[in-house]
């Protein structure tokens, strides 16, 4: 552990949250999905689609995004002396948490950094989602408050914590071997989208760039969307939170000078109109992301320092994530999927009970 | 007091020094991951802490809060 670190400052951090926002708009602009031009969680499930584990055609695509954020953030924890392979903190349980988390998300149809895209957007479905996001995290600061923690994790070997972040090289390594072959919805063994939000992406290498950039940038700021929310209600601490307030103000200006700013509730890119779900999927969502320790980009981030406790988290939002469409819990344009409703309860009920069982004080 | 948050990610950490704060009893913090001694020096300076760092091992470093 190195001692200086100027992104550790509220200036650090305002500066992350700025590259964070511009560059999801530039992304967007270069052929990203609306109001997606990052997205942890729908970018998981386009990779999780990319490799097979679903078969819904119009979100498949091996994501550089996510690659790039593991990746980026593995270089800076190397050259900062900050990778530490650590895990073995309720394993299963994060990956049960990793689950409910994408399958909240993807009722709402976002993670919670598009969900301040969508806002950023004019997407006013969103509100329903944000307030959402807060209310989950509100209630995993109940538990907080009373002991709750999924255990110490311990030192592991170097190679367990190089495993998510090869895993992540292998995949790039496979994307790079088969790239999208143009009107084929296969090339070798990966899956491509030939039309719907899977098939709309910017440059491969662009996005991988970008990514690497803002791993790098994140793995330095420890920026996590949850953790500004979290920190706000329990220490009314505002650091994290201007992370997030900055990312939101460079996307609203992005979309304001690029024409990409449509306020209204209706007819939104990738996003459907009821309220009530938008809102309680991401109560699900919030909450199994606080009981899990961070956002879906902070867990990323977390896997590239050689966190394999984070690397099982992200492992089970890619299975959450093909399972949501393999069982018809996701969410569309067109609205909540047959078992949303179902998925967005259950996982509910699952998290009070990890809380619950995991509190220190009665 | 010493209070030991190895093995522990966040909000734990801070959770733990956090009820001590209000206080000026001295506080020894052991952490061993940056983003926990981070938030723990960025809590201890906003309550007016003096805070110095010592490394106890290669991965373990001692925070001494000092009114």
């Amino acid at each position: 552990m190195k001692a200086s670190n100027p992104f550790a400052t509220n200036i650090g951090i305002i500066v992350v949250g700025l590259v964070i926002g511009a560059a999801a708009i530039l992304l967007q602009k270069m052929g990203n999905p609306g109001n997606m031009g990052i997205c942890v969680a729908c970018f998981e499930r386009d990779l999780a689609g990319g490799l097979g584990l679903h078969r819904a055609a119009i979100v498949q695509y091996i994501r550089p995004e996510i690659i790039g954020f593991v990746l980026g953030s593995l270089c800076m924890a190397l050259a900062f002396g900050e990778f530490r392979p650590r895990g073995g903190s309720s394993p299963i349980t994060r990956f049960i948490l990793g689950i409910i988390a994408a399958m909240g998300a993807l009722v709402f149809l976002g993670c919670p950094w598009r969900t301040i895209l969508r806002l950023a957007g004019g997407d006013w479905n969103a509100l329903l989602g944000i307030a959402g996001l807060i209310t989950g995290i509100a209630i995993g600061t109940v538990f907080f408050r009373r002991g709750y923690t999924l255990g110490s994790s311990v030192k592991q070997s170097a190679l367990t914590g190089w495993m998510f972040p090869l895993l992540m090289a292998g995949i790039l390594v496979l994307a790079l071997a088969f790239p999208q072959i143009s009107g084929q919805p296969q090339s070798g063994p990966l899956f491509y989208s030939q039309k719907g939000p899977g098939s709309m992406h910017a440059p491969f290498l662009i996005s991988f760039g970008a990514a690497l950039v803002i791993g790098a940038l994140a793995q330095r700021s420890r920026f996590c969307t949850m953790g500004a929310f979290r920190d706000l209600i329990l220490f009314r601490y505002t650091h994290l939170f201007l992370g997030v307030l900055a990312m939101f103000a460079a996307a609203l200006a992005g979309n304001l000078l690029l024409g990409g700013f449509h306020p209204g509730f209706a007819n939104q890119p990738i996003a459907h109109t009821d309220g009530l779900w938008n809102f309680c999927g991401m109560v699900t969502a919030g909450l199994a992301f606080a009981l899990a320790g961070g956002c879906p980009g902070r867990q990323l981030f977390m896997s590239g320092e050689g966190d394999s406790d984070a690397a099982i988290f992200a492992l089970g939002m890619l299975a959450g994530a093909a399972m949501a469409h393999n069982l018809g819990t996701a969410s569309s344009g067109a609205g909540i999927g047959a078992y949303g409703i179902h998925a967005t309860v259950i996982g509910f009920a699952v998290c009070l009970l990890i809380g619950v069982c995991h509190c220190k004080k009665a | 007091m010493l209070i030991d948050t190895r093995g522990l990610s966040c909000p734990q950490p801070l959770l733990m020094v956090y009820p001590h704060l209000s206080g000026s009893e001295a506080i020894d913090v052991l952490v061993d991951n940056a983003t926990s001694r981070e938030n723990i020096t960025r809590a201890a300076h906003k309550n007016g802490w003096n805070v110095t760092e010592q490394a106890e091992s290669e991965d373990v470093i001692r925070l001494e809060l000092r009114k």
